[in-house]
């Protein structure tokens, strides 16, 4: 079944091309990485296909959908971790349910039990009654994972969600993504740390130029001449008995 | 629940002692069987015409500024956010008093509030663009001192020119607030303005739920950010509007009543914005009392009392956001 | 500087002494509504010169008819200077600067207190009549108002309660003149009841309790107030027997002049009408 269909889209901002002609399509059970330069438009086309922001020309099988349609069939998670008032970390996670409740309000068992599995999938029990704008921002960034995790909808579309994370977070919220797509939700996420990208990610769109440069596993697109002429950069890719490993070398 | 339980009865009891306190010294409970039996006398009419009016327009009007500013710091996601002090109430009070001064208000019953109303909404719509909708504190803060200064002068302009010589007197009531000898006719205006506003309020609870993760995510959580945002403008609009039209601005209730009020909802915005009607309430006819009690023959402003209580408060806020922010 | 301010002190004294000296005063500018309507008066033909805006307002003055073939002035030091007055007439409460300056500038300013009973009317009129040089005008005018004031008294007979109840609840008290015509005309004061001396704002509510018999109350003026607000109060409305000051003359117990006569005779056919509705 295909969650995200995109056919030639274009975007211009500001009187600004930002990429053309881009055409995707994920599957389920994906963990697609989004990679690009900065400013290559890799948050523009998310919320874009989104339907966030307008579009000039193409087609997103999102953007066409209704909005009541569309919280059911992707989760979105912005870059801004943002968080604007101290609610306890169950009641963040619960704003997943939010396309699902009847008008009162009250949330039945049957949705009160996905906030408890979000929350026990992203190990947040001790956190339940803190306040989650309290919290680190590791912290905040899993319990707005739980959040995205509620929403229980197949595809998951996140913009940078592991920058400024240390380490252990930043693993661990991959293999979050990656233990999803195994059971058949996939999740498309932007990110700049290739070497995490060529370990987890099981397919790699890069965009640059204006469009994408290439779409494939990571060992096809992370390559000498296609890393030379997105980044440029050189790098070390190699594939080790603990998996693949990459790493950027020398600014060309 | 009970929050809620807690803050109804609060408002109860100090509704009945609203109704016992005036110059004309009754018995409490002599005052409230004049109201409730009618017995001979002129005290029946005093407390029919002169304090239940009061008391009901401080608890209706409490209500709705509290309801109000906890959709608006709700909506622009910001503690700071209140009808007075981003010029919301002083736009109305200057649609008040062109109505007022220009007659309108002899020729259409409803003029009054629906000329206050539309300064609202003028209001409203000037600070929400000039702050953009994301609301920065600082550009939020600055756009509400610029209108709240104009809606003050041209308030002031109005009544100097008006050619009643009581007129120029008023501009402490329209910047300040006052609740005395206001009648039923006061409440009927105000009435129907603050309760569909409040219902429009309400209607937004989970959309400002949702807000809590940022526009982007609520508006992928199938919520439809400009219907949002017509429902707080023409919500606020409203309840401000008809307060005003009745009772001059009354400022820092939307201030101080959330923000006392969101840790004991857990700081959800669609909790508090019912909490914050009953505190509103709570805190609005308190300061009516404390007015009458403080300095019994002087008319002593309302918003003066909510500013002493309030505006330490914003001092605080504005600490406290300066700290968090770069 | 210190001595151009002795020089200046000793022309004004010279110049006030040397007015004194002379005949009466031949240029009268009042700045005042009381001191407005008694010059009027009094005044030789010519000798007043202009006097306040107010004078005009039928809603204040008694003399508006009067007043509209005098020049108007609105009493700012410098209109009232280029107007080269040998006297300036002043109320007790115009505006202090205005009258230091004119002082300053050597011009003798009179200034006359508000009359707060109705023997006092009769005192203001001498006095005024001796400011302006008019001695026997005003021994005339004080002699047929006496005598007019006499005949109109009334002594005996019930006294209905009367409330004066103004903008933002203003209610004359027992030393004033309004309450001295209620008096005059045969009513009782509740504000004088409620223990006001000279006035102050009565709250609606002590009002209401009173329950007085007939309310006074000034006409609204046009435009809108809070203030006059409390005048349409429905629990004011209830009450019965009121009565536009319109009606009674309130432009006629501002001041203490000889036109306080209509207020009591207007005041006093009011009385007559509630008696015989009682009856």
């Amino acid at each position: 079944m295909t969650l995200l269909s995109l056919t030639d889209l274009a975007v211009t901002l500001r009187n600004r091309p930002v990429f053309s002609g881009v055409s995707l399509t994920i599957g389920e059970g994906e963990l697609v990485g989004l990679i690009g330069p900065n400013g290559a438009g890799k948050t523009t086309l998310m919320r874009s296909a989104l339907g966030l922001l307008p579009i000039q020309s193409g087609q997103s099988s999102l953007a066409a959908m209704s909005t009541a349609d569309r919280a059911r069939a992707v989760a979105w998670m912005p870059q801004a971790r943002e968080i604007a008032w101290p609610v306890p970390v169950e009641r963040l996670v619960a704003l997943g349910r939010l396309p699902y409740l009847p008008i009162s309000g009250k949330i039945p068992p049957a949705d009160q039990e996905k906030i408890d599995a979000a929350i026990a999938y992203l190990g947040l029990e001790e956190f339940r009654a803190r306040a989650a704008s309290r919290l680190s921002g590791g912290e905040q960034a899993r319990a707005l994972i739980a959040r995205a995790i509620a929403q229980d909808t197949p595809l998951l579309m996140t913009d940078e969600p592991i920058a400024g994370l240390d380490p252990a977070h930043q693993i661990a919220t991959m293999q979050v993504f990656a233990d999803l797509a195994r059971h058949g939700r996939s999740t498309l996420v932007s990110l700049h740390d290739l070497g995490l990208a060529a370990r987890h990610c099981t397919r790699l769109v890069l965009l640059a130029e204006g469009g994408i440069l290439a779409d494939g596993a990571p060992e096809d697109v992370l390559t000498d001449a296609l890393l030379a002429r997105a980044f440029g950069v050189t790098a070390w890719h190699q594939q080790t008995s603990s998996g693949p490993v990459f790493q950027p070398l020398e600014v060309i | 629940m009970r929050l809620f339980l807690i803050l109804a009865t609060l408002v109860t009891v100090l509704f009945a002692v609203s109704l016992t306190i005036g110059p004309a010294e009754t018995g409490g409970l002599q005052s409230l069987a004049a109201l409730l039996t009618g017995s001979d006398g002129p005290l029946p009419m005093v407390m029919r015409e002169i304090r239940l009016p009061r008391a009901l327009l401080a608890a209706l009007i409490g209500g709705g500024l509290g309801m109000a500013g906890a959709a608006l710091q709700g909506y622009l996601r910001n503690p700071l956010a209140e009808p007075g002090l981003i010029g919301v109430s002083g736009s109305a009070a200057f649609g008040a008093v062109l109505a007022l001064q220009a007659g309108l208000t002899a020729t259409a019953t409803l003029g009054l509030p629906l000329a206050a109303l539309l300064g609202a909404v003028v209001g409203v719509f000037l600070v929400m663009g000039l702050a953009g909708a994301r609301g920065g504190s600082l550009t939020l803060i600055l756009a509400g001192i610029a209108i709240s200064a104009l809606a003050g002068a041209l308030t002031s302009l109005v009544l100097n020119l008006s050619p009643n010589p009581f007129a120029a007197n008023d501009i402490v009531f329209w910047m300040m607030g006052s609740l005395a000898d206001r009648s039923m006719t006061h409440l009927w205006l105000a009435l129907p303005f603050i309760v569909i506003g409040a219902g429009l309020l309400a209607s937004t609870a989970r959309g400002l739920d949702a807000l809590t993760l940022g526009e982007d995510a609520a508006e992928t959580l199938g919520l439809s950010l400009s219907r949002l945002r017509l429902l707080v403008v023409l919500g606020t609009a409203a309840i401000v509007g008809g307060a005003t039209a009745v009772a001059g601005s009354i400022g820092f209730v939307g201030l101080v009543v959330p923000h006392i009020l969101r840790p004991f909802v857990g700081a959800q915005p669609s909790r508090l914005l019912w909490a914050s009607a009953l505190g509103g309430a709570a805190l609005l006819l308190m300061a009516d009392i404390s007015v009458r009690v403080i300095l019994p023959d002087r008319d002593l402003k309302l918003g003066v009392v909510t500013a002493l209580i309030g505006a330490p408060l914003f001092l605080h806020l504005i600490f406290k956001t300066r700290r968090e922010l770069p | 500087m210190r001595l151009s301010k002795v020089i200046s002190l000793l022309a004004a004294l010279v110049l006030s002494s040397a007015a004194a000296l002379a005949d009466a005063p031949r240029r009268v500018v009042s700045l005042n509504l009381c001191t407005d309507q008694l010059a009027m008066l009094l005044a030789a033909p010519d000798q007043l010169k202009s006097v306040s805006y107010i004078a005009r307002d039928p809603r204040a003055s008694a003399m508006p008819e009067e007043a509209a073939h005098y020049p108007i002035n609105y009493g700012g030091a410098e209109e009232v200077y280029l107007l080269n007055p040998d006297l300036v007439l002043a109320g007790a409460y115009t505006a202090r600067a205005t009258v230091n300056m004119l002082r300053r500038l050597g011009i003798p300013v009179y200034i006359m207190r508000p009359a707060l009973t109705l023997d006092e009317v009769s005192i203001r009129i001498t006095e005024m009549g001796a400011a302006l040089g008019r001695e026997e005008a005003a021994a005339a005018l004080r002699s047929s108002f006496e005598t007019e004031l006499a005949a109109l008294r009334i002594t005996d007979g019930p006294r209905p309660r009367a409330a004066i109840y103004n903008a933002n609840g203003w209610t004359p008290g027992e030393n004033s003149l309004p309450s001295q015509v209620l008096k005059a005309a045969g009513f009782t004061n509740v504000a004088t009841e409620a223990g006001f001396a000279y006035g102050g704002s009565m709250p609606l509510e002590l009002l209401v309790m009173a329950e007085p018999d007939i309310i006074i109350s000034a006409a609204a003026y046009d435009g809108h107030s809070r203030a006059e607000d409390i005048l349409t109060h429905p629990a004011l409305r209830a009450l019965k027997g009121a009565v536009a000051g319109e009606q009674v003359g309130d432009n006629h117990w501002i001041c203490g002049t000889p036109h306080v006569l209509d207020a009591v005779r207007n005041l006093s056919a009011a009385r007559r009408a509630l008696l015989e509705e009682a009856n």
